[in-house]
């Protein structure tokens, strides 16, 4: 007489925050199928943080891996959270751009070639100051660029989140999935802390950080599309997914008028209840949702 | 330095456009009027101080949401009206930019800045990539969120050379803060490291400025100093006119072949490495 | 910052492959490993942290005392201990040896 046993799923779940920028980007790409581009054997580390005495990382913190998704071609960028905070220098704005550029090149001749970003940044790294914040300019048109062909997927799954000027390329992403972990916003509780004092934000305040920043809140009040599970293999499938639905019929960042609406009907003579978003922009949106 | 901060904007666009009221429906932080450049009128665009502002972190010349959203409403609007006219007719957008930063707020945070902002670049881009020349004329600072939203996917960006003018991913006091420096010392960095300087001049090194123009007086130009502003904006115009709609001249530039080699030297290995499915 | 060289030349070992692992981050370090172009092994370090060369060499030393591959070592480091060192260098030796 056999008995099966229960096994929780959470006890065979691969973590994919664990994982490296290099890993998690390898584990979204169909088997066998990725091929890194402009890797750590070509060398191409930051001309300006040695000038520093910084040690550079020699994929600058970038990694392109080009392959299959669904079976589908698709390009994925990964930012190494574990170097220099996954901040955008140089190098590692210039390889985001110039793979969301020839993926536009492919799918405007028929190729269409989705993009996934796994977004692990706090924006621009202060030590390449102003070519960190032109690379993000560059690799935000380049992705408003490509995402009139194919979709462009960002992924934020945690530790560092998706903040500072990156916030932006997920902004005008075809789709956002988060963990419950990521967090995602332009500035992030330090930095409000810092600027408009600890009144206006607490930083220390971890349960007031999550319920601004934190993916249930994002994906609950409609500005991230997908909350998943730290796994690898629903983060997968959840991309997946999205590949094959191709490009939405309207961007998020396209949608003026209701945004517009939205802001125009807040009150903000105090703060404002996260939760009460949830409520309004989403649950009770009888349009159909935030798409 | 900072207290002229939203002056130079607003004097500069109402010196354009003879005209600094908002229009209705619109934040008091947001002026939009057409302006003739050469025999063409042009839209014009700048984001200046609100103190009556609804968003308290938004009062002192900051980008909010409001101002993002309302940015991203009248570019599309623009975008919208001239959608049958032929490319060569379609208005030319002129971003005039003294901004603060964006707003570092929990109000700002809590309901999408990041939504807001990106919508605002969107629109930009999306005129640029329509065929309406883009211009940025920074006039006074253009920091890091601010400038990502209202002004950074131009065409073509032109700024002013004195020490008023500001182009940098953060402020220094913030910044030496930040990688525990003194002030003075992050000052002098920028002399050695182009791309962390604040002075205007070292930003065009590298190579994503157009053009830098020389005026006497910023808050107070003469008629001809205003004429030949004039005349490098419908320049900048014609330029863009005869390029692309992407951002790619920025690292085709003499500059940027000096000072973007590593960006360049990205580019051509990864195209050289793609492979194409 | 600092930059440290080693020569082994008695590591002669032809080596086929190549190996990239670890990241610069606080505490940890990147290696990457490669055939040597030239006879023997030769090791590159760049380091956050400076005044350790004797431990670094004894780290290399104790490394190159059991492993024979003729190979260029670069490594990019932020601090790391010489068990993680050690670590690294065991797992980039691993992907070679495969």
């Amino acid at each position: 007489m056999s008995e099966s046993t229960f096994v929780p799923s959470f006890v065979n779940r691969r973590s994919f925050i664990e994982l490296d920028g290099r890993a998690r980007a390898q584990s979204l790409l169909d088997e066998g199928t990725g091929k890194e581009l402009v890797g750590p054997f070509d060398r191409i580390e930051s001309p300006w943080l040695p000038m520093q005495d910084a040690v550079p990382q020699a994929d600058d913190g970038c990694i392109v891996m080009k392959g299959r998704t669904a079976g589908n071609p698709a390009v994925v960028i990964s930012l190494e959270g574990a170097f220099q905070g996954g901040s955008i220098g140089e190098v590692s704005g210039a390889k985001m751009t110039a793979a969301l550029d020839l993926a536009t090149r492919d799918s405007s001749a028929g190729i269409s070639t989705a993009a996934v970003l796994l977004l692990e940044t706090g924006g621009v790294r202060l030590q390449e100051a102003n070519l960190g914040l032109a690379a993000i300019a560059e690799v935000i048109a380049s992705i408003l660029s490509l995402r009139q062909h194919a979709p462009v997927i960002t992924v934020v799954a945690g530790t560092v989140g998706c903040f500072g000027g990156m916030s932006l390329a997920a902004g005008v992403s075809s789709y956002v999935v988060m963990t419950r972990e990521a967090r995602l916003g332009l500035n992030g509780p330090e930095v409000i802390e810092q600027e408009s004092g600890i009144e206006e934000f607490d930083a220390s305040d971890r349960a007031l950080i999550w319920a601004v920043h934190g993916g249930e809140q994002r994906v609950g009040m409609g500005l991230a599309d997908a909350l998943v599970e730290d796994s690898i293999d629903e983060i997968a499938s959840v991309v997946r997914r999205y590949v094959l639905a191709g490009k939405p019929a309207q961007h998020r960042s396209e949608q003026v008028p209701l945004y517009r609406e939205r802001i125009a009907a807040l009150d903000t003579s105090k703060q404002i209840d996260p939760l009460t978003l949830r409520e309004q922009w989403v649950l009770r949106d009888s349009q159909g949702g935030a798409r | 330095m900072s207290e002229y901060v939203g002056l130079r904007g607003r004097a500069w666009f109402r010196t354009l456009t003879g005209n600094d009221q908002p229009r209705t429906g619109d934040p008091g932080s947001v002026l939009t009027a057409d302006g003739q450049v050469g025999r063409e009128t042009a839209v014009f665009l700048c984001v200046v101080p609100n103190p009556d502002s609804r968003f308290p972190c938004a009062r002192d010349g900051q980008v909010g949401l409001e101002e993002a959203y309302a940015l991203a409403n009248r570019i599309r609007e623009t975008i919208d009206d001239d959608r049958d006219k032929p490319k060569p007719e379609k208005r030319p957008i002129i971003a005039i930019i003294d901004v603060k930063s964006q707003a570092y707020g929990r109000r700002e945070e809590t309901a999408g800045i990041f939504l807001a902002a990106a919508a605002a670049a969107d629109a930009y881009a999306s005129a640029r990539m329509a065929g309406h020349p883009v211009i940025s004329l920074v006039a006074g600072h253009a920091f890091s969120g601010g400038f990502l939203t209202h002004g950074y996917q131009a065409n073509r960006i032109l700024a002013f050379d004195d020490s008023g003018v500001t182009i940098h991913a953060m402020h220094k006091e913030a910044a030496a803060r930040i990688t525990r420096r003194s002030v003075s010392d992050l000052e002098r960095l920028g002399h050695q490291i182009a791309p962390m300087s604040y002075d205007v001049r070292d930003y065009a090194k590298l190579g994503t400025l157009h053009k830098l123009l020389y005026v006497n007086n910023p808050i107070e130009p003469t008629e001809s100093e205003v004429f030949e502003v004039k005349q490098a904006i419908a320049d900048a115009i014609a330029d863009a006119r005869t390029g692309a709609e992407d951002l790619g001249n920025r690292l085709n530039s003499p500059a940027a072949k000096e000072t973007r080699k590593a960006s360049r030297t990205v580019r051509a290995l990864m195209e050289k490495q793609w492979v194409t499915v | 910052m600092e930059k440290i060289e080693f020569d082994y030349p008695a590591a002669k070992r032809r080596i086929t492959k190549r190996a990239h692992v670890g990241v610069v981050g606080s505490g940890d370090l990147e290696i990457l490993l490669e055939p040597s172009t030239t006879e023997g092994a030769h090791v590159s370090i760049t380091t956050s942290v400076n005044g350790f060369r004797d431990t670094w060499k004894s780290v290399f030393d104790r490394f190159f005392s059991k492993f024979d591959g003729a190979t260029s070592i670069q490594i990019n480091d932020a601090g790391a201990t010489p068990g993680s060192v050690l670590l690294r260098l065991e797992q980039a030796v691993e992907v070679i040896e495969q």
